[in-house]
Formats: C-alpha cells, sequence, structure tokens
C-alpha cells in the first residue's frame, strides 16, 4: 500500500507587480504516488478552505509534452530526475521528513507574473523573429519529392523535441537561451527544405535573442544537463557556425 | 430547418466544383476585413496562419502563455492521410469508408469525404514546414498501420507526432505575427460572444494577467477551441482544456450537436488515488503487442487488489484473454469503443487487478519472448536460456515502445518489461461539438468552429490518427474556401466598433457573472465541484448508460450547480491574475454542457459507437444501432429546463449501413 511522506515545503511568494518575494514554509503530507503537482494541489485545495492565497504555478497537459510547468526545485529546473518534467516528477522520488525548496524559472528574460508563475512569451518572439521557413499554405509540393536520409530527419526531430519551457534558461548563470534558439536553428537547418533561408533565420534569431535580454554562452553545459527532453550542446555549436558563415559569407538581412 | 448545405453532385467531385463556386474575396478587400481566431491548437493555428497569409486582418487569442502549448502538442500516435505511398490499395475513397464505418454511421457523407481529400495536401504542406516525419532509409516518408483499418496510411514523428505538427503550424502563425498580419492575445480568455444584428461580430476576452474585460470586434469569428473531455474530470485531456468559448457561444444561441458522443480510449493509466488529477494515454499502437487479460478466478483477482498476488503469479491457464476470447476475428485491435466497454464488463464483475478494482493487465511477455525468438534466428544463435531470449526480445520491445514504457514506469513506478501493465479506460475525446454546416459555419451567421470543437467528421466514434487530420484539414484547407461564403458580402461592412450596446451588454454579462462567482464567499473550491460533477458524468454518462440513471444524474449536477452557487469560494479579486476565478468560470459551464449530455444521452435510445445504452444492446452485450429512428444530428438549443432538439437527418447515399461486427 501507498506510503505518507511528511515533507516541509519552502516555496517562493511573490505578488504581482512587485520585483521582491519570500519563502514562506508549508508541512505537507503526501502520498507517494502523487506527482509533484498534485502534492501542490492537495496544498492548495488546503490554503483555499483555510482562505488563504493559493500558490500560483503553471502547468496544463501533465504529461511532459506542452512545456508549461516550470519551477526550481532543491536547485534544479524540472527538480532532481533527469529527463523528466515537473508534471512527470512523482513523490516517490523524495524521502520521509524531507525539506524541498521551490522556486521559480529565474532569469532576466523571464520576468515573474506571482509565485512560481514567470512570463515566457520572449521564447514566442525569437520564434517569430525567424524560427520557420517561410511557405504558405497550398504551396507545397508532394511530400515525397523531397527525400531526406533517415538519420538526419531524426537529428533534425531530436531537436525539434524541445518544448520551449525555459528549463535551459533557468539552469544558466549566464541566463542565456542558446540551447532554445539553436535547437530551431538545427532542426530547420539540416533539412533541405530550411536550408533555403538558413543565414536570414540565424541572424534575425540571434539578434532577437539579444534583444530580449538573453545572456550569453560560456559553455556551461548546464542546459543540457537540465533538459527535460535532453536536447544537445551540439546545436549549440551548429548555430555558432551557422551563424559565422552567415555573417562572413550569407545573404544578408 | 438545418441546412447542412451539402453541394450537389457525385460525392468525389463535390469539394473540386463547390471550390471552385464560392465567391472570392479581392487582395484589397481582404486587408479591410478583420477575423477572430479563438484557439491556437491544430486548427485554430493552421487557420490564423493561412488567413494572415491570404490577406486578411486576422486577431489569434489563446488563454496559454504561448500558443504553442495547446492541447494537440500532447497527440501521440499519427496523422492518417490517403496517400498510398505504400501501394497497399489505400484511396480517397478507402479512408472516407472507415472513416464513416468507424464512425458507426452518425457522421456526414460529404464532410467526411471532403477530409479524406484533402489528407493528402496536409502531409505535403507539412513535410514544406520542415515537421520531421519518420523516414525510409532510402528517404521517403515511412507509414504505420492504425486500430480499425487494413491499409498502413498512418504518418509519424516517433510518439510525439500531434507535437511536431502543432510546432509547425506555430511556427507558420509565428511567420505571420512576425510579419504583422496576424494579432496575437497571448493569456486571454474568450468568455463571452458579441452578436450584432443576429451576426457574430466580436468577443469579450478576459486579460488573465490583470483580469482585465476586453472587447474585441471582427467581420467574423472562427471558434478552435478544442474538446469538452474535462467535463469528466479527469480525462487524457490537459488541464485546461474547457467548453467555455463553445459553450458560452451556445448560451447566444448557437447549438451543440451530438454532445452525448464521447471516445472512452482503453488504455490509459489507472486512477491511484483521490487527489488524481488527470490521466496518462498508453498509445493505441501497444495493443499490437500486448495482451489484455483478467485473472479467471475472482478470488486471485482478489489477492492481486490486497497486494498479496502479483499479475505474473498467475498460470495461462487461470487467465482470461476476454478481447481473444470474445472477438477472435480482431483480438485485442478492436476498435476503442469495443475495447474499452469489454474492460469494464469484466472489471464490472469482480475481476479487476488494481487496488480500486478498475483495472486490467496489458501483458507483453509473449511478444517479448516471440520476438526473443526472432532475433536469436535471426543471429544463429540456438541454444539459448529463455532468460537470454527474453533479454533479447526486451531490446526489440524497447525498441519499439521504449518512450512509452518509460513514461508508464515515471507514473506507476512498476517496470512493464518484468510485470503486465495495468490500463483502464479513460475519456479521450468528444466526438461531439458546436453544429456546423459544410461551410463549417455554426447556426449564427459568422461563428465557425473548426476541429475538435465542431461535431462534423467522426460520427459516434473516432478512429486513431484522424483528430490530427480533421484539425488541420479545417484549418488548412477548409475554412480559407469557405469563409468567404460569409466574407464575400462583407467587403462593403465598416470595421466595427467595440463601443456599441451590444459589447456593452456582453461585457455587463460577463462582468455579473464573475461578480456573483466572487461574491459567494462559501466553502467549497472550484475544484472541488469539478470533481464531483465527473464523478457524476462517469458514474451515468460514461461507458455505459441507461435511462434511470441519466434522469438521476441530470437531476445530481441540476442539484449540484445549485450548491456551487451556494457554497463556491473564490479566493482574490477579478482584477489581478487568479486561476482559481478561471477556474470557477469554467466549471459553471461545465455545469450545464454536462447536463446537456445527459439529455442528449437519454434521447438517443439507441447504441452506437461511443454511446451505449443498455436498453438497446444485442443477446450477448454488443452494441445496437437503431436507423430507422436515429440517423441524425441531434442539434440542441439551450433553454435552462427544457433543451429544444433540432434534427438534422443524416443522407446516406454512398455508402450501406451495416451493423459492424468485430467476432
Amino acid at each position: 500500500m501507498a506510503n505518507t511522506l511528511k515533507l516541509q515545503l519552502k516555496v517562493w511568494r511573490q505578488k504581482p507587480g512587485r520585483q521582491d518575494g519570500h519563502f514562506e514554509t508549508f508541512q505537507v503530507e503526501a502520498n507517494e504516488h502523487m506527482s509533484f503537482l498534485e502534492m501542490l494541489d492537495v496544498l492548495n485545495e488546503k490554503l483555499i478552505q483555510d482562505k488563504k492565497d493559493p500558490i500560483a504555478f503553471e502547468h496544463d497537459c501533465r504529461e511532459g509534452i506542452c512545456g508549461t510547468c516550470s519551477m526550481v526545485i532543491n536547485g534544479q529546473p524540472h527538480g532532481p530526475m533527469a529527463a523528466t518534467t515537473t508534471c512527470q516528477l512523482h513523490m516517490r522520488y523524495f524521502k520521509d521528513g524531507d525539506t524541498i525548496v521551490v522556486e521559480p524559472f529565474k532569469a532576466k528574460a523571464f520576468p515573474v507574473i506571482k509565485d512560481l508563475v514567470v512570463d515566457r512569451s520572449a521564447f514566442d518572439r525569437v520564434i517569430q523573429s525567424g524560427g520557420f521557413i517561410s511557405v504558405n499554405t497550398g504551396q507545397a509540393q508532394d511530400g515525397n519529392n523531397i527525400p531526406i536520409a533517415k538519420d538526419i530527419a531524426g537529428r533534425a526531430f531530436e531537436a525539434a523535441a524541445c518544448i520551449g519551457c525555459g528549463a535551459c534558461v533557468a539552469a544558466c548563470p549566464n541566463g542565456s537561451a542558446m540551447l532554445f534558439t539553436s535547437a530551431k536553428i538545427t532542426h530547420l537547418g539540416l533539412l533541405p527544405q530550411g536550408k533555403i533561408e538558413a543565414d536570414r533565420r540565424v541572424q534575425s534569431m540571434v539578434a532577437q535573442m539579444d534583444k530580449e535580454g538573453f545572456g550569453m554562452c560560456s559553455n556551461i553545459g548546464a542546459c543540457e544537463a537540465e533538459c527535460p527532453k535532453e536536447i544537445k550542446l551540439e546545436n549549440i555549436a551548429f548555430m555558432n557556425r551557422s551563424y559565422i558563415k552567415a555573417v562572413f559569407g550569407g545573404q544578408k538581412e | 430547418m438545418l441546412d447542412s448545405k451539402i453541394p450537389s453532385g457525385p460525392l468525389a467531385e463535390k469539394w473540386t466544383k463547390y471550390k471552385s463556386t464560392i465567391p472570392l474575396v479581392a487582395p484589397n478587400n481582404k486587408r479591410k476585413l478583420e477575423i477572430i481566431v479563438v484557439g491556437t491548437g491544430l486548427a485554430g493555428a493552421s487557420a490564423a496562419a493561412s488567413l494572415g497569409e491570404l490577406g486578411y486582418q486576422v486577431k489569434c487569442f489563446t488563454f496559454h502563455d504561448s500558443p504553442r502549448r495547446a492541447h494537440s502538442i500532447a497527440a501521440q500516435g499519427g496523422i492518417n492521410a490517403a496517400k498510398n505511398y505504400q501501394n497497399d490499395g489505400d484511396s480517397v475513397h478507402r479512408l472516407f469508408y472507415d472513416t464513416i464505418k468507424g464512425g458507426d454511421y452518425r457522421a456526414r457523407e460529404a464532410n467526411v469525404h471532403r477530409l479524406a481529400e484533402v489528407s493528402v495536401n496536409i502531409i505535403d504542406q507539412c513535410v514544406a514546414q520542415g515537421v520531421p516525419f519518420a523516414r525510409e532509409y532510402g528517404g521517403l516518408l515511412e507509414n504505420r498501420s492504425f486500430g480499425g483499418v487494413q491499409v498502413s496510411r498512418t504518418f509519424y514523428a516517433r510518439g510525439q507526432t500531434g507535437q511536431q505538427l502543432l510546432i509547425g503550424a506555430y511556427q507558420a502563425l509565428s511567420r505571420q505575427v512576425g510579419l504583422g498580419n496576424v494579432k496575437l492575445y497571448n493569456r486571454h480568455e474568450m468568455v463571452d460572444l458579441v452578436k450584432i444584428d443576429g451576426k457574430a461580430r466580436g468577443i469579450i476576452a478576459r486579460n488573465l494577467l490583470n483580469g482585465e474585460l476586453e472587447r474585441h470586434a471582427a467581420h467574423c469569428v472562427v471558434l478552435a477551441t478544442g474538446g469538452y473531455g474535462n467535463v469528466f474530470y479527469l480525462s487524457t485531456n490537459a488541464m485546461m482544456c474547457n467548453v467555455t468559448a463553445a459553450w458560452r457561444s451556445v448560451k447566444q444561441g448557437a447549438y451543440m450537436a451530438n454532445p452525448c458522443f464521447t471516445q472512452i480510449h482503453p488504455t490509459c493509466i489507472p486512477v491511484s488515488g483521490e487527489y488524481q488529477s488527470k490521466l496518462t494515454l498508453m498509445s493505441e499502437s501497444l495493443r499490437n503487442d500486448g495482451r489484455v487479460w483478467v485473472p479467471k478466478k475472482k478470488e486471485d483477482a482478489a489477492l492481486i487488489r490486497e497486494g498479496k498476488l502479483k499479475g505474473v503469479d498467475i498460470t495461462e491457464e487461470n487467465r482470461d484473454y476476454f478481447l481473444e476470447r470474445r472477438y477472435p476475428a480482431f483480438g485485442n485491435l478492436v476498435p476503442r469503443d469495443v475495447a474499452s466497454r469489454a474492460a469494464k464488463v469484466e472489471c464490472d464483475k469482480g475481476h479487476g487487478v488494481s487496488p480500486t478494482g478498475l483495472a486490467v493487465f496489458l501483458d507483453f511477455s509473449d511478444a517479448i519472448f516471440r520476438y526473443g525468438k526472432a532475433e536469436a534466428n535471426k543471429s544463429g544463435q540456438t541454444n539459448l536460456s529463455d532468460k537470454e531470449i527474453i533479454a533479447l526480445g526486451e531490446k526489440v520491445v524497447s525498441a519499439k515502445y521504449g518512450n512509452l514504457f518509460e513514461m508508464y514506469e515515471k507514473i506507476s513506478g512498476e517496470n512493464p518489461y518484468k510485470m503486465p501493465m495495468k490500463i483502464y479506460p479513460a475519456v479521450h475525446y468528444t466526438m461531439g461539438g458546436l453544429w456546423v454546416d459544410y461551410n463549417l459555419e455554426t447556426n449564427i451567421p459568422g461563428l465557425f468552429a473548426l476541429g475538435e470543437c465542431n461535431f462534423s467528421d467522426h460520427g459516434a466514434n473516432r478512429l486513431g490518427a484522424s483528430a490530427l487530420m480533421q484539425g488541420l484539414a479545417d484549418g488548412y484547407f477548409v475554412i480559407p474556401y469557405t469563409i468567404g461564403t460569409f466574407l464575400a458580402n462583407e467587403i462593403s461592412t465598416p470595421k466595427f466598433s467595440a463601443g456599441t450596446s451590444e459589447f456593452e451588454m456582453a461585457e455587463k454579462r460577463v462582468n455579473d457573472q464573475i461578480e456573483r462567482l466572487i461574491s459567494i464567499k462559501g466553502n467549497q473550491s472550484a475544484e472541488s465541484f469539478h470533481r464531483r460533477l465527473g464523478k457524476i458524468m462517469w458514474d451515468y454518462c460514461g461507458m455505459s448508460r441507461n435511462e434511470e440513471g441519466l434522469k438521476k444524474g441530470r437531476e445530481m449536477i441540476r442539484e449540484l450547480k445549485e450548491e456551487f452557487f451556494k457554497d463556491l469560494y473564490v479566493p482574490g479579486t477579478a482584477n489581478e491574475y487568479n486561476p482559481e476565478l478561471e477556474k470557477a468560470m469554467r466549471v459553471a459551464d461545465f455545469l450545464e454542457h454536462g447536463e446537456l449530455m445527459m439529455v442528449d444521452a437519454l434521447n438517443r435510445n439507441e447504441s452506437c459507437g461511443g454511446h451505449f445504452r443498455e436498453e438497446s444492446a444485442t443477446e450477448d452485450g454488443e452494441a445496437l444501432r437503431h436507423d430507422d429512428n436515429y440517423a441524425y444530428v441531434a442539434a440542441w438549443e439551450w433553454d435552462d429546463n427544457n433543451p429544444i432538439l433540432h434534427q438534422e437527418k443524416l443522407v446516406f447515399e454512398n455508402v450501406k449501413l451495416v451493423t459492424r461486427s468485430y467476432k
């Protein structure tokens, strides 16, 4: 039968529109089969019963694919399990008596909205600046007229598996979005359809990334370590090569 | 009275001919016309992008922080298209026929045929956008087969096809946002529809960051707001999926069609406790290799429930492979509705295997051994021990289903290679939705509905890999044409001001409701009401329904609604970021929609697809349709006491109605 864990939770609380916040401590009892978010649901239900302000956190699909859930748990974005989003993290991986510290994804380009909720719309604007292939509906030729080697398609898929959660930015001491941006550059840049506007794409996406206030990459690798979808650092190398090629030899914006 | 506007002519020519006669809007006029698109899933994002490309002025709304979060992203298996790349005899007609039959003859022929026709264009469009579909070694697109059909027509990107297709549509949308053709409103939820002179001319949206109500006017409104599976509280839908945009349109006069048609997916991870917030799907593809069974003896099942026995302890002769027993021809690969009901029957008899009694086994041990032997033969290894063969077989199964097995282990804490999975049916998709005609226009002129939000293509049961197809068909290849039927008559209509009395009234309606919800100041959370509603829906309008239960269920919902408006507690205020208020507003709509589902299920005294009425079954418990009485679409006009039924007769000129048999 299920074990119950007694836990101490230290949660970051921050009111909307404020720059400062504080940790609030809660005692919770959790069933080992609960997901981390269900543990917070139970706590919130209790807070509502007590007419207190529930903890704001974002979540949606709860199956690890939408990229909505965030949170830094004990210092790690999405918590201690590798290749796992917060919604897929279960309480059986914690021990009775543990103290768990929960914070929002913190970065200059991700302002806090409330408690554990941050604004990640900068990512959308990076994509809007060039993260696409310029093809209108109805213009496409037959799908099989563009053969793509199986391993190239596989590598493009692995880069395209990014869920846009922002853990890479939260993990990076520089608050850099290089892993996120480079995953898109690699996904599209590897495919024949995407090569045509590759030079323009990398220049405008990098420019937008800088404009949003994301930091530079200093090869620490925390982004790769914390990425729930195991997006690889070599994407950043791919992006750097594409950028250099575009700036020194390619089309100009 | 309900005019489906199906074009005349032979089925296979209807769409082509109709397309070339739809009135056009010239480019200079498109620039003057505004369109609101609500929702950014496959249907919404593809529609907003395509309409933006055409030159219309588009405003696109999502309640998420980013358009890429929409729940289309979670679709696993794949997308169907009648490409016949495999040379296995597929055709547009076959895809059409499979979909009509799979839907148990409760969908419109003309719509479904059009869907099959444009399916081929979808694949081309997605490839051009850079969607990384699975490939063969020769570089061409790969296919796999899916439940209920005899050809391989499913295109896929590992177990994340929905994600990759949505990212494709999201990128097309982002391009239009970057070009200024589409204005994106994220964290905005549509909370009311505004009609002027009977036509849809705008919406009231709540800015979720600060609670402000905003008025947005346009020449027409396109809803692509998904399904209402979350009325059951527990479902495979994302937590925020809701019926609000559709329901508030119903309250402004739109008809809700076949709301009782819900799809219960047979292979989901079972409920583990009262705190459970959502259910996780295990892809249908698992039934290719997994065998479904329960212990023959109730005593064994009881011991498993108590944790004193494990599935592997039950010997072969004491297992009941009930799908193979009842449906020898299709075995474990019967359609979703049939497999789900069979699992329920066994659990109701007392053979269920989880602590709650609501689970059956999905067992891969035979497949692992079979694959292991094949591997051993391939590499010429004879004299291997069983253990070594199993190790080889586990590798094969891992290559096919690795990510699903991992997900199962993360959630359940059990290793599915060593112990059979425990699964149980869960609510997954809703075939019902807003009534639309062939143009995807609702009965309110200027209000269109796309994707899961409408009722049109899947009848009473949807086949696997067809939801992605429909969402993208509607958004990329149908609405860009059919919206012309409405907008061509609006070219001299000036832009609307949001300052009119209609907008004022709509805003007041919403304001009053919010005030009412916040000022109740009772003791129970919106979530707790939602959970109770879900239980009523599951118990009385779930996998098996009867007259008495449906009447009782309806009464219970009305009582719950009364209690809701007396004892709800919403923390915080209206004018701030307040997820609890958002929930309360959505639950209020689910309460009414749930009641309508009971009414619809009660009215339809036949069993078809996902709708099983106990009164209408054969002697051996199979579903029994009544084509003479119920071959119609039930489109409901809402009324607080007596919803009014409008029927659209379904005419089948091209397929013969037969009983689905999988024995």
